[in-house]
């Protein structure tokens, strides 16, 4: 029975952490940005996990659940606030809300 | 199983990638709940079989869900009959599907072959140098109830405080007229 090293694990995340980063940064759907930071969320869990499981403490495992709240949390408010400028401007684009200054 | 692990592991990758480069919303979607199916899998080979049910039913189950009714209710008009339409062609489909019924192949494996006796192995293979006897067995579900409702008591509380103010946050905002024209 092999190894499943930590580091890998760990690249895993940082993996899934840079293309969730790479989404938000290139793409300008804002439905489209909420789907990156998800995946970064969920990166950052996986991280958490890893660290738990390499030290055999469950508070890797609480950490992730305090991630799932917050991401719940994040994406109810998240979306609102899509359907809300949907409902305005007739657009998910980003820069469709850079009217909000005027 | 290790090998299991990393098939597993370049799925989430493949299917991460295809999130950020799809153009529709929901052919992204079905591409990232595929992805948090893969994660999950990584979870449960990492000994942590709660956060991997946790992973399924809350992030896969329910975020995803209320992305797909927000995608649902962004896409009223005259040419939703016809995206309808363009979806049933198997090419949308096709990705997702393929990368899910590697991970229900996986799955099926892991029952046969008796892989899930093997999971604490591999768990504590994790551990490598250095490690000690804590770290040789996945954590289970009760462990992490007596801690999280232990030390970490005041964090839960918080979350829910937390919860209730998205909760109010997402009922207010999402009204269908804006405040002012009520």
């Amino acid at each position: 029975m092999h190894a499943v090293a930590l580091q890998d694990a760990w690249i895993l995340a940082i993996i899934l952490f840079g293309l969730g980063l790479i989404g938000v940064l290139a793409r300008r759907n804002l439905v489209f940005m909420l789907m990156s930071v998800e995946i970064m969320l969920n990166a950052a869990g996986l991280a958490f996990i890893a660290a738990g499981a390499r030290w055999g403490q469950a508070d890797g495992q609480i950490m992730f659940i305090l991630i799932l709240a917050l991401a719940a949390a994040e994406v109810s408010v998240g979306l609102a606030l899509i359907l809300q400028l949907f409902y305005r401007s007739a657009s998910v684009d980003a820069d469709a809300a850079s009217a909000l200054k005027d | 199983m290790s090998a299991l692990v990393y098939l597993s592991a370049a799925i989430a990758v493949i299917a991460t990638v295809l999130v950020v480069t799809r153009a529709n919303a929901v052919h992204a979607l079905l591409y990232l709940i595929v992805s948090l199916l893969a994660v999950a899998v990584v979870f449960y080979a990492l000994g942590a079989p709660f956060a991997a049910a946790l992973e399924v039913i809350i992030y896969a189950g329910a975020i995803m869900v209320l992305f797909v009714f927000v995608v649902m209710m962004l896409n009223l008009g005259a040419e939703a009959a016809v995206q309808e339409r363009r979806w049933l062609n198997p090419g949308i489909w096709i990705g997702p599907a393929l990368l899910s019924a590697v991970l229900v192949g996986e799955l099926l494996y892991m029952l046969v072959s008796g892989g899930f006796a093997a999971v604490p192995a591999v768990a504590g293979a994790i551990v490598g140098t250095g490690g000690t006897a804590t770290g040789l067995a996945p954590i289970e579900p009760r462990q992490v109830g007596i801690v999280l409702f232990g030390p970490y008591l005041l964090a839960v509380e918080l979350g829910s405080m937390l919860l209730l103010a998205g909760l109010v946050g997402a009922y207010h905002l999402g009204r269908e007229q804006p405040p002012e024209q009520r």
